[in-house]
């Protein structure tokens, strides 16, 4: 599969703050790519400078091997992160309103009906609901049947319903063969709609490639938890399990061995917990800090 | 320039504004409220300055210098050589009475406030003066005052609806986002400017077409010069609108900067008071505002029946403001996405 977008040596310096550090990757046709990460990774600043909207302080993007130029804003769709809508225009003002920035647009009951915008066409933006908006942004992310999209979190603060319809309405998308470009720092977003991602710290990149390769690549094990009360405190010292909270978490490469173990020690299965290890995990092995945290930290 | 994209930014703004039923209600109320309050309140005793002419007899002769009133406080004297001016000066509020000390004669205009109460002063030392009416046509104060007003109505609109406007679209990245799409900065700003002149002329129709039918304006000229110098000065309002929003996210600064430049013309354009005999200095610093034109020009079409010609000076001036305004404006934009 051809790269439709490649990244050369990318690097971004806000006086003294190096936001994104000589990085370098490229984006297959029709793939959804992830950048993962969390808040102040690079992750905004490496999309805004693919997107042309910010400069480079080195290294380049190219677009099916040529430089970024201004006829690039008629070829892709650009979700922001924060972006207002004007005031006391309604959603088919305001889709009318950027329809005509274009050449050429997709049909607009077309782009009703695939961001599902009809039962609130006629709303002012400022009565949209969180969901009902970054449905809004997404149709005029696509107003010009972009081949490229870029979604800077477009999940951030919704709810997981409004979350989960929005994870539908890209797998719509990325059904028609476009190119999505995603940022988010949501793990379980990466997983469900991602080919390949790229995970970024303090502006570098620390790990990349498909969700299912990094996750076979970093992690053999799955993990069983088990309260710590239900588990004598010799068979823990003995296999070395490690404690998490008021569970104890059992990294294990045959569940069924595992699991013979406990029962041959006595040990009570009520309250068991079996999980794989997810991007999160990975984020955090790598890293040594998890993205819960860092948001958290951030708040 | 692409002018389907230039006109759905243009009506997606006249929109904005003309749903946004708080501003347009502010829009239409300020300046008859202005024009009705100020027209009764302020010309009666609020103004503590008061212009007396003097022909003839200059104020550097000691038969002027000998009287009492000329010693008295808050009184600017003007000398003027010819008598015509003067009396037009009087008939038309500039000044407020005019002397001839050496025929002991003196001139009213009985349609001012404020020649009245100086009169009053001025009998107290010299009851012997023969008083006499002003000659011409006199206008009241309200129509000496009416296009201060709406002028000071423009000026608000065209700089704090386009500066504020643009800086909060920067802020809240609604620039960021029309950035992101073919629009050009020309586009953009081209759209913003003629809105915004749409808005301010058709407010202005309204409120000057619907003020006329209680104070019935007193009108000279003709209305083509009138909207011709009224459209040259609001464009240049909101070109200097756009010069001062062009970079800023800060709405903080950009209320200080459009505060700015607001104040030194709501209070030396010629809005509330005649700047005759203010010192040259004052009044080459008004001649740099925009406003000061825009006032004076529709002044003279009004209350003198100038025509386009007759004040080629203040259109002249407005042009090359709004020239100057809309370069230096455009070579600074900035969308202002760069953190």
């Amino acid at each position: 599969m051809t790269s439709v977008i490649s990244v050369e040596s990318l690097n971004k310096v806000y006086k003294d703050v190096v936001a994104v550090n000589n990085i370098s990757f490229e984006i297959k046709a029709g793939h959804c790519f992830g950048l993962l990460g969390p808040n102040g990774a690079g992750k905004t600043t490496t999309i805004e400078i693919m997107e042309g909207i910010i400069s480079a302080s080195s290294g380049r993007v190219l677009y099916k091997g040529k430089p970024v130029d201004e006829s690039i804003s008629q070829q892709i769709g650009i979700q922001f992160q924060h972006t207002a809508l004007q005031d006391f225009l309604t959603v088919k003002e305001t889709l009318n309103l950027f329809s005509s920035f274009y050449q050429s647009t997709i049909a607009q009951d077309k782009l009703v009906t695939l961001c599902d915008l009809d039962d609130f066409l006629h709303r002012d933006n400022r009565l949209l609901s969180g969901g009902q908006r970054q449905r809004l942004l997404l149709a005029l992310a696509l107003i010009n049947d972009p081949e490229i999209i870029f979604l800077d979190e477009p999940t951030t603060g919704l709810d997981p319903h409004a979350r989960r319809n929005f994870w539908q309405l890209i797998k719509n998308i990325k059904a028609q063969n476009k190119t999505i470009v995603l940022t988010t720092h949501y793990m379980d977003e990466a997983e469900q709609l991602c080919d390949d991602v790229v995970i970024m710290d303090k502006g570098i990149i620390i790990e990349s490639g498909t969700p299912h390769h990094l996750l076979t690549k970093h992690f053999k094990d799955i993990f069983i938890y088990l309260p710590i009360c239900q588990i004598p405190e010799q068979l823990m010292l003995e296999q070395q399990w490690k404690l998490q909270g008021e569970r104890v978490e059992i990294a294990s490469r045959n569940v069924e061995q595992t699991l013979s173990l406990l029962m041959k020690n006595n040990v009570s299965l009520e309250g068991l917990h079996i999980k794989s290890a997810n991007l999160d995990d990975l984020f955090l092995k790598l890293t040594g800090h998890s993205l819960v945290e860092e948001d958290i930290g951030a708040l | 320039m692409n002018i389907k994209r230039f006109l759905a930014v243009f009506k997606a703004r006249n929109i904005e504004f003309f749903r946004d039923k708080s501003s347009l209600g502010w829009n239409l109320f300020f300046p008859v409220l202005l024009l009705a309050g100020f027209t009764f309140i302020f010309s009666g005793d609020g103004q503590a300055i008061y212009k007396v002419g003097l022909i003839d007899a200059l104020k550097n002769e000691a038969v002027v210098e000998q009287s009492a009133f000329f010693k008295t406080k808050h009184i600017d004297f003007i000398d003027y050589k010819s008598t015509d001016l003067a009396h037009l000066k009087l008939s038309q509020h500039n000044i407020d009475l005019l002397v001839n000390f050496k025929q002991q004669k003196y001139w009213v205009n009985e349609s001012s406030p404020k020649s009245y109460l100086i009169e009053k002063v001025f009998l107290a030392e010299h009851r012997n003066f023969k008083r006499l009416l002003t000659q011409g046509e006199k206008i009241r104060y309200v129509d000496w005052v009416l296009p201060g007003i709406l002028g000071m109505n423009m000026m608000f609109s065209c700089l704090f609806g386009v500066g504020y406007v643009i800086v909060r679209y920067r802020k809240s990245s609604v620039l960021k986002r029309l950035k992101a799409t073919p629009l050009s900065a020309f586009e953009f700003v081209s759209a913003q400017l003629l809105s915004r002149l749409f808005i301010v002329m058709f407010m202005t129709s309204v409120v000057y077409t619907g003020c006329n039918l209680f104070f019935d304006f007193y009108m000279l000229g003709s209305y083509f010069d009138l909207i011709v110098i009224a459209i040259l000065g609001a464009f240049s309002l909101i070109s200097l609108g756009l010069l001062v929003a062009s970079r800023s996210k800060s709405e903080e600064l950009i209320g200080g900067l459009l505060n700015l430049s607001s104040w030194p013309m709501m209070m030396l354009s010629g809005v509330w008071f005649s700047l005759e005999g203010a010192p040259q200095g004052i009044k080459i610093f008004a001649d740099f505002l925009p406003l000061t034109h825009l006032v004076a020009g529709a002044r003279k079409v009004i209350t003198e029946g100038a025509t386009l010609v007759d004040i080629s000076y203040h259109v002249s001036a407005l042009l090359v403001m709004s020239t100057v305004f809309l370069v230096v404006g455009s070579y600074l934009f900035s969308w202002n996405t760069d953190r």
